[in-house]
């Protein structure tokens, strides 16, 4: 079992997310988040006052999975994700201990879809 | 001069009336900017605030003059350009009692608040350096002939009989037919399968309870003096606000099992538009009427008639403001009665039906222009500088994309 977990940029989570359903993943978590990659921050500009290098905005998903599972669901993010600017994001594959279904108790590979 | 005495009472009425309509336009933009999603809300507060200033400008400068100088039944002509003869005597043909300046600054406010009734229709998807020329553009060839017809010295419409308290034909029929035009041409959001639900609800209802109150100016401030006719409009307003949001709350409550906030607000909303023409000239019983008939009509038209047709009119501009401004001078043909008002028309129900048709044709005519301008409007824009954002810029959001600006932080 692996742990996806994967920043995105946030206009690009549609796009995402239907990529996903295409793969046949359904089960997925995602939050707002900050953060700073290699790329400068956008601009803004508040009455006229440009500011730089501002924390940006970032979706972050999180998807666990069974083995099989692991090389469609990148693909996918990649597939949705990638405009091939600076900024699209990173994927972390990380290995998973343990599932628990708090509904029912059951673990492992069997909770997770 | 032509000698007439300015009446202080009824010139302070209609200032303070002014007053209300003009925060008329800040309700709207909260009211929109909290139904949309929250990367769009700056570009529709953007909107409406860029409305209040270029469009007050432009009514100093020359729209008063096309919409109300006394020229021809078609157009007012340039004889009041930048107020000149405008001054703080009264123009009879519109009030004897107030300084004809006090009607412009009235005025003004419906010419700022009708342009941006439109922007709920295209909302998330507009450039914002088009949507200043459409509004300039739209104002000038739509609102100002038609508020000449229906409301100025000598305008055919108004000639024919037709009755217009505070603006069904002239703010929300055109406002709302353009809006039907627009939203058709510039074509559904991206990636939407179904109507997304307000960011900020809270927003929409404090924008609603702004409209409410401002609508106080806009009908009852019509009278353009305090009277009968004032104090009637006011207490049909009101009633029909209620009467209207009840009936929307009562249908959701037996069509989906539930009253919701966006509903009762929106059945105020229709029910408000609805009344407009109608506020000075029919009685509180069929301001009554009215409402439910606001209500069951809007209703159909954004729960029923929108999802079949799958035309992406964002914010219900015409669903609410179209349909209700439609039904509203059709209720003036039906209901207006000359024991309420006797500079009025009595209507189908008051023994004359040839009323009814008068309304109705006039009604069909306004639709018709607007159709017809818009669409041109929207071409000629669209041609040259392209009205619709990217699709990139539609993902990232109005706000970032038109104005780099953000209007909620996250963490910090």
């Amino acid at each position: 079992m692996k742990l996806i977990v994967a920043i995105i940029q946030p206009y690009r989570l549609e796009e995402v997310k239907q990529a996903l359903y295409a793969a046949q993943v359904h089960l997925i978590t995602v939050s707002e988040v900050l953060g700073h990659g290699r790329q400068k921050g956008v601009t803004e500009y508040y009455r006229g006052v440009k500011e730089t290098g501002n924390l940006l905005r970032k979706v972050r998903l999180e998807i666990a999975v069974n083995e099989n599972f692991v090389e469609p669901t990148i693909n996918a993010i990649i597939k949705g994700a990638k405009t091939g600017k600076t900024g699209d994001g990173k994927i972390f594959v990380l290995d998973l201990k343990e599932c628990i279904r708090i509904r029912t108790g059951d673990r492992g590979t069997e909770a997770i879809g | 001069m032509n000698g007439l005495p300015v009446n202080t009472v009824d010139t302070l009425f209609v200032l303070i009336s002014a007053a209300l309509v003009m925060l008329m336009t800040p309700g709207l933009a909260l009211f929109y900017g909290g139904m949309v999603r929250r990367k769009n809300i700056l570009g529709v507060l953007m909107q409406c605030f860029a409305a209040m200033c270029i469009l007050n400008v432009w009514w100093i400068m020359i729209g008063y003059s096309l919409s109300f100088a006394p020229s021809n039944g078609f157009w007012g002509g340039l004889g009041w350009l930048g107020l000149k003869n405008v001054g703080y005597a009264p123009m009879p043909d519109y009030s004897s009692t107030i300084p004809n300046r006090v009607f412009m600054i009235f005025q003004a406010m419906f010419a700022v608040i009708t342009p941006a009734l439109i922007i709920g229709a295209f909302a998330e998807r507009m450039k914002f350096s088009a949507y200043l020329i459409f509004t300039l553009l739209w104002a000038t060839f739509v609102y100002a002939p038609i508020c000449h017809w229906v409301w100025g010295s000598g305008g055919w419409l108004k000639q024919m009989g037709v009755l217009d308290f505070a603006g069904g034909i002239v703010v929300h029929t055109t406002a709302g037919v353009a809006a039907l035009v627009t939203t058709i041409i510039i074509g559904k959001r991206k990636n939407l399968n179904h109507s997304p639900a307000p960011h900020n609800l809270p927003l929409v209802v404090l924008g609603t309870g702004l409209l409410w109150f401002g609508w106080f100016g806009f009908n009852a401030g019509s009278a353009l003096g305090v009277n009968e006719i004032a104090v009637n409009a006011f207490i049909t307003t009101n009633t029909a606000a209620a009467t209207a949001g009840i009936t929307w709350s009562l249908l959701e409550w037996i069509r989906n099992g539930r009253p919701t906030v966006f509903g009762i607000i929106t059945g105020c909303v229709a029910g408000l538009a609805t009344v407009t023409p109608g506020a000075g000239y029919v009685g509180i019983g069929s301001a009554m009427l009215i409402g439910i008939l606001a209500s069951i009509l809007c209703f159909i038209a954004v729960a029923v008639v929108k999802p079949k047709y799958g035309y992406d009119d964002s914010l219900d501009v015409f669903g609410v403001h179209g349909v209700g401004g439609i039904l509203g001078t059709i209720c003036v043909g039906l209901f207006a009665s000359k024991a309420v008002n006797p500079q009025g028309a009595d209507g189908l129900f008051f023994g004359n039906p040839h009323f009814l048709l008068t309304q109705a044709t006039a009604v069909l005519i306004a639709a018709l222009y607007t159709v017809i301008v818009t669409f041109l409007i929207y071409k000629f824009i669209d041609i040259f500088l392209g009205v619709r954002i990217n699709e990139q810029e539609e993902s990232i959001g109005v706000d970032l994309s038109q104005h780099r600006e953000h209007a909620y932080t996250i963490l910090e």
